[in-house]
């Protein structure tokens, strides 16, 4: 017998990130540290009206001034700049980096400083005339359907982005066919329907840290290297080459520490496109750093989708079928994905219920508004929504408890991999699993009791639950134009320290932390003994990104091929080393030996130093410890839970105090607890902001009014209560690791199960729906009948 | 969020200040935790020539008993006055007033003065100042004076103090029974309406009232029909929260935005200003 090992197994065990001492004592390098020699800075001028013809614009008086050294238009831009690639086969108007004719949002840019300093880019920014021939503008997609009282885009009639498109039951896949008979007979035959116009309003992303590009082309080489606070540098690399003609080969990007990106940082925006141009361009190194009332205007919001949502059931709860008609908002362009963000709330549509009948159909629709795109949950917090809020109509309607309903129309657990109405495949899962542990961590029936009583004291107190399943582990490349695997290289170094890269590309999510983990239990070595590289397509050979809830199931499963490669390889030096069975070899305790017998085993380093200085090389073997793998998932995956709530209305104020919130997530396997907690509570926290506090609000002429953080509210701590988590574990089959991906999940059940149970709170006044976000203005007219 | 260019200097005392407002002439502008300054600048809302930095003068920080009144100087931060023990022990209400401003990094920086020199419609201090009838000291190139509060919030951002002047402290008398309740915007942590209350409070009944109001009016303002209505009644507090009940309904041109309307912000003047009432009473 040998002694157990004295290196624990890290993977599943609470690993604090690695990241963290380097970030919270400010020794992060984000993009707005980096400096060149020679950095010259941009500043956009952008629109303050949110429609109009740009009839002239004067550049003399920034031109003129000290440290000025350009200053472009976006005539002048589109000179050497095509318009902005889009990466979703939807038709889109054309979009220009920087407006050429017409602004069609405020805070769209119109023309662009290039300074010697930013105060005097800035400065000179302001010193820009624009004269504007201002047309009508329109904010709300349902009145911009009519046309009236403008049109934004020629070629789009009645500002219809998407004109119509259906999915569902009856639907042919290629959409031209729809044969509605099985819905319409669905609900012919229900004893109850409940109908709701929803909206699930626009939120702004406000990563802590905003955008920043810095580009720096090299005429000596003709290469460039690009710095931007991406969530995908490969990607950026892709479109960035290609807009300014020069081969994949000759660009480097680099995303260095990125604060927070919730998706809003996929995207490749013009500023990108315009500063790595003019780098080139001027043959000088160039920064632009966004502000922050920039960002509220010039980032991409999310969200902004209007629902109504029929469900069809019998009087014993059994739901027959579903008709969602989407809206969706999608501001003024389109941009990387935006028209591709609404149609995975079609695909969502099923939720976690059996239902034999579904019609969804989506318009898109442009409006004078910052272009929306993918945030945290890109279109499946939305179906979660509307279809949890649609549920609990009914379970309300039907006077049955909201568990129950659930229940009695959930897809079975032995019934997966299940095929939807709206052609998704649920790879696994175990709905009634972790309903039951949330009912139970909750107290779900004393819970009941508790508020009973508390309203017969008169106090305003509700429950809400809600289920949730999402598409993550983005996916197939069938299924992602940019592709859908993911990359990896793992090296085990001469000295036996591993460094690893990952096309994955964390910026919040961990992952220096969690693959470090995992190659620590793969090769029996220290945690500290491991690198994870990422960020940078000059050491990253290939990668796609992280969003949609990707880096590990995708990003991880092709660092753990890449490992398993690597150990392989590396058994045959030892094998040779010790003349032993590569079979026989355990790797475990920075020593790789023959089982049973440690002792007379090598060390990791020296089997790493003989495999680089192979004297004598092993027949069969070439040189080196360095392999590769890409990873293509055969389907997404599909995590799901259950969050419950408890919440208070102030009967005097309407303010809603958010009591309890007990979550129950399953995201397959988990690589480190601690950290899938984090990503929790951080979904949480983006998810009870859109219930109780955050919209962003426009003027009825298109001037935002929520541009800053005085005006647009995020949660703070002080905010939320104690969050009390739990996980069910339901392993997917679609990648080794049986890990689902977690970033997102917190902000799909939330929303709805807060939402619910403020209406719950509010029964006693006939209420059985109300919009977020839930703003004690609203909840108090409720309350007091609309009372002055 | 990149302010236009200026010139600063530091002054190292309050006749130094003074000077050198006098020498930047219109173009001169106080800072001192620059919480409500610095994003106007930011904003380029507000464009300051000379910046004159008054935040490291001693004799502007503090809060000191002067004959048997509590002066605060106009330099003390936020947090300063919401631990100060003398505030606490004596008149809790204005260390309450200042924990509830913004977030701690705000209340680190933030000072009296510069709050009540900026007079932000929803701004929390001028409504305890104005419960407690304190009095506004000056210091200006003519010299020293004292303005009462009342006085002092004159219309929004709109206050008894020229261009060439400066805050110095604020004195007041201290009030045990007086509180402050407000309504949270939650993105700004102003205040959508708060209402200070001051009683004095002698064998069960309420001799007289103070109430002030901020966040409802351009200004803050006292509460005076309310005060009127509760001199002379019991303390007991159901009977004062009843006088207090329609507080709003007598005032005009309410704040309207997107945060909450008129006829939702009168009604909380009601609620906050039975709620300061009755944790008044509660510290009796």
């Amino acid at each position: 017998m040998s002694a157990a090992p004295v290196l624990p197994k890290l993977v599943g065990e609470r690993v604090k990130r690695r990241e963290d001492p380097r970030l919270v004592q400010g020794h992060g390098t984000y993009v707005d540290d980096v400096k060149i020699f020679g950095l010259r800075h941009a500043a956009f001028k952008r629109s303050d009206v949110a429609h109009g013809r740009i009839r002239s614009i004067d550049t003399g008086a920034a031109e003129a001034m000290d440290g000025v050294e350009a200053v472009f238009t976006g005539t002048q831009i589109a000179e050497f700049l095509d318009p902005m690639p889009i990466g979703t086969p939807f038709p889109s108007p054309e979009h220009r980096a920087v407006a050429t004719d017409v602004v069609r949002y405020v805070g769209e840019p119109v023309a662009v400083v290039v300074a010697a300093d930013r105060y005097t880019a800035r400065d000179a920014a302001d010193a820009i005339v624009v004269d504007y021939e201002t047309r009508p503008a329109v904010v709300n997609p349902e009145v911009a359907m009519t046309g009236h009282p403008t049109v934004i885009h020629a070629d789009f009639d009645n500002n219809l982005a998407v004109p119509l498109v259906p999915s569902g039951t009856g639907v042919s896949p290629d959409g031209k066919t729809v044969d509605d008979s099985v819905v319409d007979k669905a609900f012919a035959d229900a004893d109850v329907v409940v109908s709701q116009r929803m909206v699930n309003q626009r939120l702004a992303p406000t990563a802590m840290e905003p955008r920043g590009v810095v580009a720096h082309y090299e005429r000596g080489k003709g290469t460039m290297t690009v710095w931007s606070s991406t969530q995908n540098p490969h990607i950026l690399r892709t479109f960035v080459a290609k807009l300014n003609g020069m081969g994949e080969d000759e660009v480097r990007a680099i995303a260095p520490e990125v604060g927070g990106g919730f998706g809003a940082k996929i995207n490749i925006y013009g500023e990108e496109y315009v500063v790595s141009a003019l780098s080139k361009r001027l043959g000088l190194p160039l920064k632009w750093t966004e502000d922050r009332s920039e960002a509220f205007l010039a980032t991409i919001h999310g969200r902004d989708i209007i629902g109504y949502v029929d469900i069809a059931a019998t009087r014993a709860g059994k739901v027959l079928g579903l008709k969602l008609r989407l809206i969706a908002d999608v501001g003024a362009y389109n941009m990387l994905l935006t028209a591709a963000i609404p149609t995975l709330t079609m695909l969502m549509a099923n939720a976690t219920y059996d239902i034999p009948a579904i019609r969804t159909t989506l318009t898109e629709v442009f409006t004078n508004k910052t272009p929306t795109d993918a945030y945290r949950g890109a279109g499946r917090p939305e179906a979660t929504y509307f279809v949890e809020r649609g549920m609990d109509m009914l379970a309300r309607r039907l006077d049955m408890d909201p568990a129950e309903l659930r229940r009695r129309n959930f897809i079975p657990a032995d019934r997966f991999p299940y095929k939807t109405q709206m052609g998704a495949v649920y790879d696994s899962g175990d709905y009634a699993k972790a309903l039951d542990r949330a009912l139970g961590n909750a107290g779900w029936q004393e819970l009941q009791r508790e508020r009973d009583a508390a309203r017969a004291e008169g106090r305003l107190v509700g429950l809400g639950l809600a289920m949730y399943v999402e598409v993550c582990g983005l996916g197939p490349s069938a299924s992602l134009p940019t592709g859908g695997w993911e990359h990896s290289q793992v090296t085990v170094e001469r000295d036996g320290r591993i460094s690893a890269t990952t096309g994955a590309s964390p910026h919040g999510q961990g992952n220096e932390t969690t693959f470090a983990q995992m190659l620590a239990d793969q090769f029996g070595v220290p945690f500290e003994h491991v690198r994870i590289h990422h960020g940078d397509t000059g050491v990253v050979k290939q990668g796609i990104g992280t969003f949609g809830s990707r880096s590990q199931a995708v990003g991880g499963t092709a660092l753990h091929l890449a490992g398993a490669k690597v150990r392989e390889k590396m058994a045959k030096f030892a094998a040779a080393l010790l003349e032993a069975h590569e079979e026989d070899l355990v790797f475990e305790d920075g020593r790789i030996s023959v089982q049973g017998s440690p002792d007379t085993g090598k060390s990791f380093a020296e089997v790493a130093a003989y495999a680089y200085v192979p004297v004598p090389l092993p027949a069969g073997l070439s040189p080196g410890l360095s392999e590769e793998a890409f990873f293509e998932p055969a389907n997404n995956t599909y995590p799901f839970g259950c969050h419950i709530s408890m919440v208070e209305i102030d009967r005097d104020t309407g303010e809603l105090a958010l009591l309890r919130l007990v979550a129950v997530d399953d995201a397959g396997n988990l690589i480190n607890p601690l950290i899938v907690e984090g990503q929790i509570h951080g979904g949480l926290a983006q998810g009870i902001g859109q219930a109780m506090i955050e919209e962003v609000r426009y003027g009825g002429d298109g001037q935002p009014l929520t541009g800053s953080f005085m005006d647009y509210a995020i949660p703070r701590a002080a905010d939320l209560p104690r969050f009390e988590l739990d996980a069910t574990v339901t392993p997917t089959p679609v990648n080794p690791l049986g890990a689902k991906g977690v970033g997102e999940a917190g902000t799909l059940g939330s929303t709805p199960c807060i939402v619910s149970a403020a209406v719950d709170a509010l029964s006693g006044f006939g209420v059985t729906h109300v919009d977020m976000m839930l703003r004690p203005e609203k909840l108090w007219q409720i309350i007091h009948g609309g009372q002055a | 969020m990149i302010p236009s260019a200026f010139d600063y200097e530091r002054a190292t005392s309050v006749d130094d200040a003074v000077a050198r407002l006098a020498a930047a002439g219109g173009a001169g502008k106080l800072i001192a935790g620059g919480h409500s300054l610095v994003p106007l600048m930011k904003l380029r809302l507000n464009e300051p020539g000379t910046l004159i930095d008054i935040a490291r003068i001693p004799e502007l920080a503090g809060v000191r008993e002067v004959d048997g009144a509590i002066e605060i100087g106009a330099g003390t931060v936020h947090h300063a006055v919401a631990t100060s023990d003398l505030l606490r022990a004596r008149c809790p209400v204005v260390a309450e007033t200042a924990a509830t401003i913004g977030d701690p990094q705000v209340r680190n920086r933030g000072t009296l003065g510069g709050s009540i020199a900026h007079a932000d419609p929803a701004a929390d201090y001028p409504a305890t100042l104005l419960a407690l009838d304190a009095e506004v000291r000056i210091q200006g190139p003519r010299g020293a004076r004292t303005v009462a509060a009342r006085d002092f919030f004159q219309d929004l951002f709109t206050v008894d103090l020229a261009g060439d002047e400066l805050i110095t402290a604020v004195r007041f008398a201290p009030v045990r029974t007086a509180a402050y309740a407000k309504l949270y915007q939650r993105a700004s942590r102003f205040a959508i309406v708060g209402v200070a209350a001051a009683l004095d409070v002698a064998g069960g009944t309420v001799r007289s009232a103070r109430l002030g109001l901020t966040g409802a009016l351009s200004h803050a303002v006292r509460l005076t029909a309310v005060e009127e209505a509760l001199a002379g009644r019991p303390a007991d507090a159901d009977s004062v929260a009843a006088e207090a009940a329609r507080a709003g309904d007598g005032l005009s041109d309410l704040n309207a935005d997107i945060h909450a309307g008129a006829d939702y912000r009168r009604a909380m003047v009601g609620v906050f200003a039975q709620r300061a009432l009755r944790a008044a009473l509660a510290r009796g």
